[in-house]
């Protein structure tokens, strides 16, 4: 198959702005399922409100866009009731870890099997700009004229403390890597979380003055740095990318089974 | 034999009705006095092959079970007051996009945390009005146990019927009080199952294009048809659409599926109606005080009957002004500041005609309320 | 290891919105913006079959055509 062969193409051209970061991952995201050759006939993607939840309305999947921030527990539902489904659950970081930070927490608790990406462009797209739980310290925002003061969540310490037994990190710029870190978390049994950096040049990029999206994608390139490389070893700042946490973990809807066998036996004695 | 009938509280009638009516997915967060709803089912549900889960809040709850329809189960939640507010924006979501699901508000005093462990009826214009926008909305509600287990059953029904949310409005008295219940065999109470569609794979599916009969087929997550769901105005594809007729035919459907269907909606129960001239209307644990009024003012000769409401929204207006029509008085009964008194008024010829007997303190409605408003109506003085 | 040869570029150019990525960041300067904004494949003989731009694409409107060039074999 080929990559369009899991597209809604009639949606197209998609509603992002030119150079947005959103539509790369969507890219990543359905070389990644093409490569793995999944049947679309078992993908469900389940998708909040903002820019990057529109992701949903483009991928011929069974697709849900719900209300914002509550992305996971709808998927919490498709996946319990239905565990043959495969649950992909794209979020932008306003929806994941602000509205949704309880629901992502839980999710990861659980370690139920879905895979969740955060598509952390740092703002509230959708809105026009507005600083998210990511943002960090001292960024402009229509929210922060005078610069935020908030500090940010790091999404991969906070999964990993939350139980998830997956997790990862990559950027818009490193498509490679993160097809590559996408196929992995698809396929892993358990909860998995995916932060891909992505670029708002639209808000962000201007308010910030970090210039065109391919400026955005530069900085992407300049400020990681794998782990266990060289460089991440000479300058401990660089954001890490790779995948952090891999473990098999009991998932919840096998654990679920077995109550429902020992509900039955129960019943049954 | 003797298994079917049962001592128990209303809201294990509940979980009763429930069964029989097939659930098998069940979401939820503790909540006083809905919570026995959860535990029973937590133990029952996985017996029979279904799923139960406690989730993280209200909203995750609303949320997992309109998740848990779309694969091709009957669903249901429950809670009270606080978190009936907290699940709003997503029971909106479900008229919206049209799940079918069941909420249960076993109403507590409120506002806010209010009196949790005391009965009130304080949430009729909640369940009606609670998230935004124009849409509509069925709610049942029950004033004894048998009618607590039909009404689930129905809530399902109607919920599969029009597709959409069904609200059951049962109130802390009612959820918490033990009688008896006797659960009918299968097949006794009519069950209605899901409607799928049956356009094989590879024929274009309309998730959002009603039959001729108004009603809406659907298709499982997972099977052949892949369609997108969402709670903006969406076209018959379910796409996102902001095409004026599109909005306006959305909204317009959304509105008269069910207001189009009072009439097959509409529950009731009539108690000493046929040469009424005095009438109580009433529901949920008020309509026990205003029927025990009733029976002894009938023994005494005195033309008293009592309009039982079971089914709250669409509200029953044509059926009210038709009962009533020939009153002398009509008083509504109720546990709130007049929530349906005022629809009352609105449905009546004579809306003067209309009187509040109601109790805001947590306490129920007893007779001795309802005989001190009658002797003033009557003329008998205070 | 077969070494991938160059088929064409085929452009959508009504996905295509310009943002100039794949220019920008294409190892070998294959393409170019044209006067109406949209990508084009300006030196396909120095493209290496990398395929990084049509990875990088928000747009999807790039895809790389190749065939196996056998002769490298
Ligand atoms: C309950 C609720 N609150 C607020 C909004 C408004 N809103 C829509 S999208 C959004 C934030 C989007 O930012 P993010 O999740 O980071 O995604 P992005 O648009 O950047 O991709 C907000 C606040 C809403 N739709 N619903
Ligand atoms: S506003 Fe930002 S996040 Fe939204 S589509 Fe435009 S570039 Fe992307």
């Amino acid at each position: 198959m080929s990559v369009k062969e899991y597209i809604r193409e009639r949606y197209f051209p998609h509603m992002w702005c030119p150079g947005c970061g959103h539509g790369t991952i969507l890219n990543s995201l359905l070389h990644a399922v093409d490569q793995l050759q999944l049947d679309k006939k078992d993908l469900v993607m389940t998708s909040g409100i903002g820019c990057s939840a529109r992701i949903s309305g483009y991928v011929d999947f069974h697709s849900l866009h719900t209300i914002h921030g509550r992305a996971l527990a709808f998927a919490t539902g498709v996946k319990l009731s239905k565990p043959e489904l495969k649950l992909i659950v794209p979020m932008g970081d306003g929806d994941a870890l602000a509205i949704g930070g309880n629901h992502f927490i839980h999710a990861a608790r659980r370690n139920i099997d879905i895979t969740a990406i955060v598509m952390n462009n740092r703002i509230y797209g959708m809105t026009g700009g507005q600083f998210s739980p990511l943002s960090g310290a001292g960024k402009k925002a229509t929210t922060a004229p005078y610069s935020t003061i908030d500090s940010a969540f790091d999404v991969v310490k906070l999964a990993t403390a939350a139980g998830a037994s997956f997790v990862a990190r990559s950027t818009a710029y490193h498509v490679l890597e993160t097809i590559d870190i996408l196929k992995k978390a698809i396929n892993h049994k358990g909860f998995s979380v995916v932060e891909i950096l992505s670029q708002c040049p639209t808000h962000y990029g201007r308010k910030n003055k970090e210039g065109n999206a391919s400026q955005m994608l530069k900085f992407q390139k300049d400020t990681t740095a794998k782990i266990g490389s060289k460089a991440l070893e000479k300058n401990p700042l660089l954001i890490p990318r790779g995948i952090f946490v891999d473990n098999d973990v009991p998932e919840y809807c096998q654990a679920y089974d077995e109550v429902i066998e020992r509900a039955m036996k129960g019943r049954k004695a | 034999m003797t298994e079917k009938i049962k001592f128990v509280q209303g809201n294990e009638a509940c979980v009763e009705g429930a069964l029989y009516a097939g659930v098998d997915f069940f979401a939820g967060y503790p909540i006083t006095p809905s919570t026995e709803i959860a535990e029973v089912l937590s133990k029952r549900l996985p017996e029979k092959g279904g799923k139960f889960i406690q989730m993280e809040d209200e909203i995750a709850s609303m949320c997992a079970i309109i998740g848990a329809s779309l694969t091709g189960h009957k669903v249901m939640t429950a809670t009270s007051g606080p978190g009936f507010s907290l699940k709003q924006e997503a029971l909106g979501y479900a008229c919206m996009a049209e799940i079918p699901c069941v909420i249960v508000n076993v109403q507590r005093g409120g506002p806010s945390t209010g009196n949790p462990t005391h009965v009130s009826q304080g949430d009729i214009n909640q369940a009606r009005w609670g998230t935004h926008g124009d849409h509509s909305i069925i709610a049942l509600t029950a004033s004894n146990h048998q009618d607590v287990f039909a009404m689930t059953v129905d809530a399902f029904n109607l919920a599969e019927t029009y597709r959409t949310p069904v609200v059951l409005l049962f109130d802390e008295a009612v959820g918490h009080m033990r009688e008896k219940l006797i659960v009918p065999e299968a097949g006794e109470i009519a069950r209605v199952d899901r409607l799928r569609t049956s356009l094989g794979k590879g024929v274009d599916y309309h998730p959002y294009l009603p039959r001729e009969d108004g009603r809406l087929p659907m298709s499982d997550f997972g099977g052949d048809h892949r369609y997108n769901v969402t709670g903006l105005f969406h076209d018959m594809w379910g796409f996102p659409s902001n095409n004026p007729k599109v909005v306006s035919g959305l909204l317009h459907h959304l509105n008269d599926k069910i207001e189009n269907n009072v009439h097959n909606i509409t529950r009731y129960k009539e108690h000493f109606m046929d040469d009424a001239e005095y009438i109580l209307i009433s529901y949920g644990s008020s309509a026990r005080s205003a029927i025990h009024i009733a029976t002894n003012r009938r023994a005494r000769g005195e033309k008293m009957g009592v309009l039982e409401l079971q089914s709250l929204w669409p509200f029953p207006e044509a059926m009210i002004r038709e009962k009533c029509a020939n009153a002398k008085a009509v008083l509504v009964v109720e546990m709130n500041m007049g929530q349906v008194m005022r629809h009352v008024k609105a449905a009546v010829d004579r809306p003067e005609n209309v009187f509040l007997v109601n109790r805001i303190d947590g306490k129920l409605i007893t007779p001795t309320d309802i005989k001190s408003l009658l002797r003033v109506i009557q003329g008998r003085g205070v | 290891m077969a070494r991938l040869k160059l088929k064409e570029h085929v452009i959508n150019r009504d996905w295509c919105k310009g943002c100039g990525i794949c220019v920008d960041f294409c190892p070998k300067q294959v393409l170019e913006l044209d006067s109406k904004e949209k990508v084009i494949a300006a030196r396909p003989e120095d493209c290496i079959c990398c395929k990084l731009c049509e990875l990088r694409c928000p747009d999807l409107a790039i895809e790389v055509l190749t065939d196996r060039d056998d002769k490298n074999d």
